[in-house]
């Protein structure tokens, strides 16, 4: 890069609402909810300053928001919107129709607990419960990441081999509203990089009329739009890296569908997203001085999940740990570690595999912690034990 | 026909349209809803006013109209449902049951 | 300036903690250096006791958990001393500056510092921002004390920051003001 690069001390949210004025999407129908609000307080003000062409509709509820950008999809614009925690719990059916319908909308999601009791902090289960709502989820770990996710989900969620909604995830409070260095693309930049969107199908073309979400009987096609459905989010994969290859060489900054650090020599690997990730490369480095060998598989991409690549990268680990920001009652561990066992199970690989649940409801998680996860492994290396088990990272037990 | 379904039930599930989009308007003519029909509507002319309530009424198009007058009835896609003799005001639609192959 | 610093600004709803936790990242921005600002979240009501934390690095920040053991404590309300443990995950070395009128040595006293090795310094901020900016707003005339105490940046430097940074949101009146306010903290500040 030979240009001065465009450097801003920015939260999160606000790098994002820079990325949708940059994007200029044609509509953006929004509730506010915490820790989402400052979004689409900044946006708003782009929309009355004529920065951008974007028709922004003040809806009354998540469910209109996402049911608006459905109708606006469907009629060939390129949409956007963004939500937090009961937002997108309200959105829940309107999810499954905007995938299932093909329509390429792009959503920050600021992850945050669901309630009860109510809790505005972050953690990851809002998304979580949506991951098989057929939308593409990248995760953030900071607001650089945030920002360069949004602008690559337009570019994912477009690709005429996808076409399917794409969420953009981050922590909200501790990455949505910190301060952040956050390196901006210029508007050229961003805007030939997106390109003009291109509908497949629109309910404005009277020409070609079309009907969109029609009824399908018994005897119908439903399995087989399913079975399609899942197809193109594992086609997704192959777009996601080229996308990011794409980005890399307009930002300099490389995205793949996990990172990893470390993990060459590794015995115990670390497994999560999110921006605890980042807490999570500092310990690595202190347990590294001392000599213990550990490393770190960030996840980027959740859906499509990399199952192959992570079975791959962790195969020649002793012990994994998984850490999940979320919880699934009545399962075994969290959803990233359910995907995880699956990955190393399905491609028959060796690592044993433990899981802790952390941060609940915006609960703390430090160094020491990740201390408390790597002295259980090794205590569990020294028995030889090969069993699983789900442990709670600051929990008062 | 821009879109040919009369194969739909082989396609593979990778054949099928984007999103489950139906790509052409008016192919319900390819769906012949007649075999649906227990009562059929019969027209007597001479009561007929042609004042077209029936044809306004009708859910399914499935009334005929030539030249402003009703000219019969699409006994393809008509579904025995009633509603044109419930509306006729001068009772010119008769709903007679359909004979079933034993009746005859 | 060292490598990393950790600083925990402690004030009420409204003084400006979360301001000037952001203005000192803007300052370090400037100096194209890495840094992190937050509040504590969710206490964002006028009044009540809240936290904001900056950390500043020339290396790239990774670490996303709250300040445990800061290296610098600010103080921007002298009543909080009591109420809050503004002490808390203090270590040896951490630097401890407080808004008020007293002196150094009574603020050691006061938090029961006598003996340690801890640098103490106090600055009246609010008067210094009363007779400058015309209201009682501390936080820009403390960012001046700061790198007094700290050495972490030049006053120049800060200075220029707050032309980038306020220059957007305010009017020149108000801008220098606060310049005049971030020289006067600096000179006045004082240390025991």
């Amino acid at each position: 890069m030979t240009a001065k690069k465009k450097v801003a001390a920015i939260t999160a949210n606000v790098a994002c609402a820079y990325a949708m004025k940059q994007i200029d999407p044609d509509v953006v129908p929004a509730y506010p909810i915490t820790p989402q609000t400052t979004i689409m307080e900044e946006f708003s003000n782009y929309v009355a300053d004529g920065a951008v062409n974007t028709r922004l509709m003040r809806v009354e509820s998540e469910h209109s928001a996402m049911s608006a950008a459905i109708g606006a999809s469907a009629a060939g614009a390129r949409v956007m919107t963004a939500t937090s925690s009961q937002g997108l719990a309200l959105m829940w059916e309107m999810l499954y129709i905007a995938s299932a319908l093909r329509l390429p909308i792009v959503m920050q999601n600021v992850n945050r607990a669901l309630s009860a009791p109510i809790n505005i902090h972050c953690d990851h289960s809002d998304s979580m419960g949506a991951r098989d709502a057929g939308w593409i989820q990248l995760f953030s770990e900071n607001a650089q990441e945030a920002y360069d996710n949004t602008i690559q989900a337009v570019k994912i969620a477009e690709d005429m081999r996808v076409r399917l909604p794409v969420m953009v995830l981050y922590d909200g409070f501790i990455v949505s509203h910190a301060i952040d260095r956050v390196e901006l693309l210029d508007d050229e930049v961003v805007k030939d990089f997106i390109g003009d969107f291109k509908p497949v199908y629109s309910l404005l073309d009277v020409d070609n009329p079309v009907t969109v979400g029609p009824f399908d009987s018994l005897n119908g096609y439903y399995f087989e739009f399913k079975r399609m459905q899942e197809e193109v989010m594992r086609r997704a994969k192959s777009v996601i890296i080229k996308v990011g290859e794409e980005f890399m060489k307009v930002s300099g900054r490389s995205y793949g569908l996990f990172e990893t650090y470390q993990i060459e020599d590794a015995e115990y690997v670390l497994v999560l997203l999110g921006s605890a990730a980042g807490t999570a490369r500092v310990a690595v480095d202190n347990l590294r001085q001392q000599g213990i060998r550990i490393g770190l598989l960030k996840l980027r991409v959740f859906r499509p999940f990399p199952f192959e690549e992570i079975a791959k990268a962790l195969n020649s680990a002793k012990i994994v740990a998984v850490l999940d920001r979320s919880i699934s009652p009545g399962s075994q561990g969290g959803p990233v570690f359910q995907e995880v066992c699956s990955a190393l199970y399905s491609f028959d690989c060796s690592p044993v595999i433990v899981n802790y649940i952390y941060g609940l409801g915006g609960r703390e998680i430090e160094l020491a912690h990740f201390f408390k996860v790597v002295s259980d492994l090794e205590d569990l290396s020294e028995k030889r034990s090969k069993e699983s088990f789900v442990r709670y990272l600051n929990l008062r037990e | 026909m821009k879109w040919d379904v009369r194969r739909i039930r082989e396609w593979k599930f990778y054949e099928h349209p984007q999103g489950a989009t139906i790509l052409e308007a008016g192919n319900s003519l390819y769906y012949q809803t007649g075999s649906w029909r227990t009562f059929r509507p019969v027209w007597i002319g001479e009561k007929c006013t042609h004042c077209l309530y029936c044809f306004i009424f009708c859910p399914d198009a499935a009334v005929k109209v030539s030249k402003e007058k009703i000219a019969g009835f699409d006994y393809e896609h008509c579904k025995g449902c009633g509603i044109c003799a419930t509306e006729c005001p001068r009772e010119a639609i008769e709903m007679v049951e359909e004979q079933r192959e034993s009746d005859r | 300036m060292s490598s990393f610093w950790e600083i925990r600004w402690h004030g009420r709803g409204g003084q400006g903690a979360v301001t000037a936790a952001k203005f000192l990242a803007e300052v370090a921005l400037s100096k194209d250096f890495y840094f992190q600002a937050f509040p504590e979240y969710g206490a964002e009501r006028m009044g009540a006791p809240i936290q904001a934390f900056t950390r500043l690095s020339d290396a790239p920040i990774y670490i996303r958990s709250a300040i445990e053991k800061p290296d610098v404590i600010v103080v921007l309300d002298p009543t909080l001393i009591g109420t809050v443990d503004v002490l808390e995950g203090l270590k040896s070395d951490t630097i401890i500056l407080v808004n008020t009128p007293m002196s150094p040595a009574e603020v050691r006293k006061i938090l029961g510092l006598e003996g340690k090795k801890n640098r103490v310094f106090t600055v009246d901020a609010t008067k210094i921002a009363l007779e400058t900016i015309g209201r009682p707003i501390p936080n820009t005339p403390l960012v001046g004390a700061l790198v007094k105490a700290t050495g972490l940046f030049q006053l120049a430097e800060v200075v220029e920051g707050l032309k980038v940074s306020f220059g957007k949101k305010f009017s020149e009146e108000v801008i220098e003001g606060n310049i005049a306010a971030i020289k006067r903290a600096y000179e006045e500040v004082k240390e025991s």
